[in-house]
């Protein structure tokens, strides 16, 4: 399987729910292909991710939506392969090869 | 003429007629618990299971003689009587009315007497609450009490399914309890009316075993969990949205503050609350009656499962609970559901940890405060007068002859943008407006380069749009008066205003203010 991919890139999935697919063109579901170092040159991490989806990936201008002081802002789940990322080490938690990333936003309607 | 005088007449007959219904309600729903109270008294080793006249029903429907025996004993000799020793553990007709599940390993004739033990408060008696309580007392809880400040509004009949179209305006509270009532007569109903403050949280709580939040904001949802914490129950926590919902089953186990091994609290998930600007409402974002109702069914379903697990009586072998988990709906996603596994109690919960600065002398003291806490939006303020126009003289542009001129009034003199998103806009709108909604507004960056021969190199086809026509002013409308007032500054940060020569305002408001002012069948969603 790893033979035919990109050695300087990771693949991942990144999905979107409870409203958040809404700042990102109504998306779901996104296949993202990430360098496998990031600017430091270190394994890329959560935080990594995130800058990269705000800066390059949202086009919505209410970057506020989904950041706050540089990381996901309150009432945002991560959820890393199906688990609360605090689980995992938070942002600094590092992206591996078809690593499944949820972004979930709180519901509050009844 | 006459026809409007009959409509009026019969008008004002309904709604007197319905407050006297509603009154009556709200008097049998009084005399019932009185007999009940009394039942319960005069019955003591019998549970309190019935807000019902046993007697009436089983005139009609016909009964086991020694319940009704049993009955006419319980009532005749008050307290003196010894009561006659029961011959199997539940009613008659417990066994029939609950035969389905009562032959279930899951449930049983353990899970079944605790189920008539065990109380649950629903807190909300709307898209969440009513489909919990309806299983709730289905399955025979012997207690369900129920919170709720509201009355029933006709918006909320797709969805919240113990109301319906005779009971808009009663109050949510007895509203479901004439609908849970017929549904089982034998469960204790007990009704709280307003809403939950922090003040009443404590007392409101206490008596039962298991709380439902079935509320609709950040704050109660906070409130909520950290009563259910301080008074040790175990919570069911749920939410829904358009076609999204969430599930946790929280403080379970429901161990004391600082026990690692209790279930994790709505903090520990949720250290702060989101920004009031991100949270969208049912009334603004939508939602769709099964998704809010699959909720609801799925909340009833833990709180079964809570109530009729086998309490780990084993030492060695403490049956460990199901590991903390999310469960997230999703209608139009495939799978529907996924399960995300959620963290243990946070070490610093300020709700459930040892450093727990959430206190019970905080809570009935008032010093908490919730709604502070979660933050406000407050109305829009964005514009100054002369950037704004009222209903009535914006009527005036649009429907009014000049009286100097004699001119038709023309639509055409002006520019109307509605910027409701597409579909509200679809439902109903004003003739002539252009709709461009308001996300599109939103997601459209003004860093637009405007002086002379520097054309932006791709700019926003309704920008363009709304840049020809320089000569006619533009009015932005919306459905509150919120989104039009941010829309304005937007377009003048566009350059869309010609620096000052072009009028752009906003209708304050807006199509609310005009269906109460101008246009009374302009239709309300
Ligand atoms: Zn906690």
């Amino acid at each position: 399987m790893s033979q035919a991919k990109d050695e300087d890139t990771v693949s991942i999935t990144v999905e979107f729910s409870g409203g958040l697919e809404m700042l990102f063109a109504n998306e779901r579901k996104l296949s993202l292909t990430i360098p496998v170092k990031d600017e430091n040159g270190e394994r890329p991490n959560i935080a990594f991710l995130v800058r990269h989806l705000c800066d390059t990936i949202m086009k919505d201008p209410r970057k506020e939506l989904f950041v706050l002081d540089d990381t996901v802002r309150p009432g945002i789940l991560v959820l890393i392969n199906d688990a609360d990322w605090e689980l995992e080490g938070e942002d600094k938690y590092e992206i591996e090869e078809g690593d499944n990333i949820l972004f979930v936003s709180t519901l509050h309607g009844g | 003429m006459a026809y409007e005088t009959v409509i009026r007449t019969l008008r004002q007959k309904i709604t007197s007629c319905e407050s006297q219904l509603q009154d009556l309600r709200r008097h049998l729903a009084e005399a019932e618990y009185q007999n009940q109270r009394q039942r319960a008294l005069s019955h003591p080793e019998r549970n309190v299971h019935s807000s019902a006249d046993p007697l009436a029903h089983d005139f009609t429907h016909g009964m086991h003689d020694d319940f009704t025996s049993e009955i006419f004993a319980a009532l005749s000799h008050s307290e003196e009587a010894a009561p006659p020793k029961r011959r199997w553990p539940l009613e008659t007709t417990e066994y029939k009315r609950y035969g389905r599940q009562l032959i279930m390993p899951e449930i049983g004739l353990q899970g079944q007497l605790r189920l008539k033990k065990a109380s649950v408060l629903i807190v909300g008696v709307g898209g969440l609450g009513c489909p919990a309580a309806a299983y709730l007392v289905g399955a025979g809880v012997g207690t369900v009490g129920l919170v709720d400040g509201d009355t029933v509004e006709e918006s909320n009949l797709h969805r919240q399914i113990l109301h319906s179209t005779a009971k808009v305006n009663m109050t949510k509270v007895d509203s479901a309890i004439v609908s849970l009532h017929s549904l089982n007569p034998h469960v204790n109903l007990v009704p709280h009316y307003g809403r939950l403050t922090p003040e009443t949280a404590i007392s409101t709580l206490q008596h039962y075993d298991l709380v439902l939040d079935c509320t609709d904001t950040p704050a109660s949802r906070y409130l909520i969990s950290d009563t259910c914490v301080l008074l040790g129950k175990p919570l069911v926590s749920a939410s829904a949205l358009r076609t999204d919902g969430q599930l946790m089953v929280l403080n379970n186990p429901p161990l004391p503050p600082g026990n690692a091994a209790g279930g994790p609290c709505y903090r520990c998930v949720f250290p702060k609350p989101p920004p009031p600007e991100s949270v969208v409402s049912c009334g603004d974002g939508g939602i769709l009656g099964p998704v809010v109702g699959t909720m609801g069914v799925l909340q009833a379903l833990e709180a079964l499962k809570v109530l009729t697990k086998e309490p780990s009586t084993s030492v060695t072998r403490s049956a460990s609970p199901d590991p903390p988990s999310l469960l997230i709906f999703s209608a139009y996603s495939s799978p529907m559901f996924r399960t995300i596994r959620l963290r243990t109690r946070k070490p610093k919960c300020a709700a459930c940890s040892a450093h727990a600065t959430v206190t019970a002398e905080a809570l009935n003291s008032g010093s908490l405060d919730y709604v502070q806490f979660c933050g406000t939006i407050n109305p829009v303020d964005a514009l100054g007068p002369n950037e704004r126009i009222s209903v009535d003289n914006y009527a005036k542009i649009r429907l009014d002859v000049n009286p100097f001129t004699g001119l038709e009034p023309s639509k055409d003199s002006h520019i109307l943008v509605d910027v409701r998103e597409k579909v509200q806009f679809d439902l109903c709108s004003l003739e002539g407006s252009v709709n461009v909604p308001f996300s599109t507004v939103s997601s459209t960056s003004s860093k637009v380069k405007n002086g002379p021969g520097t054309e932006p190199i791709t700019e926003a086809g309704w920008v363009a749009e709304l840049r020809q026509h320089v000569d006619k002013p533009i009015f932005v409308v919306c459905r509150m008066g919120n989104d039009s007032q941010v829309t304005v500054k937007k377009l003048k940060e566009l350059g869309l205003d010609n620096g000052g020569q072009r009028w752009i305002g906003d209708i304050r408001g807006g199509l609310r203010a005009w269906r109460n002012n101008v246009d009374k069948d302009f239709p309300e969603y």
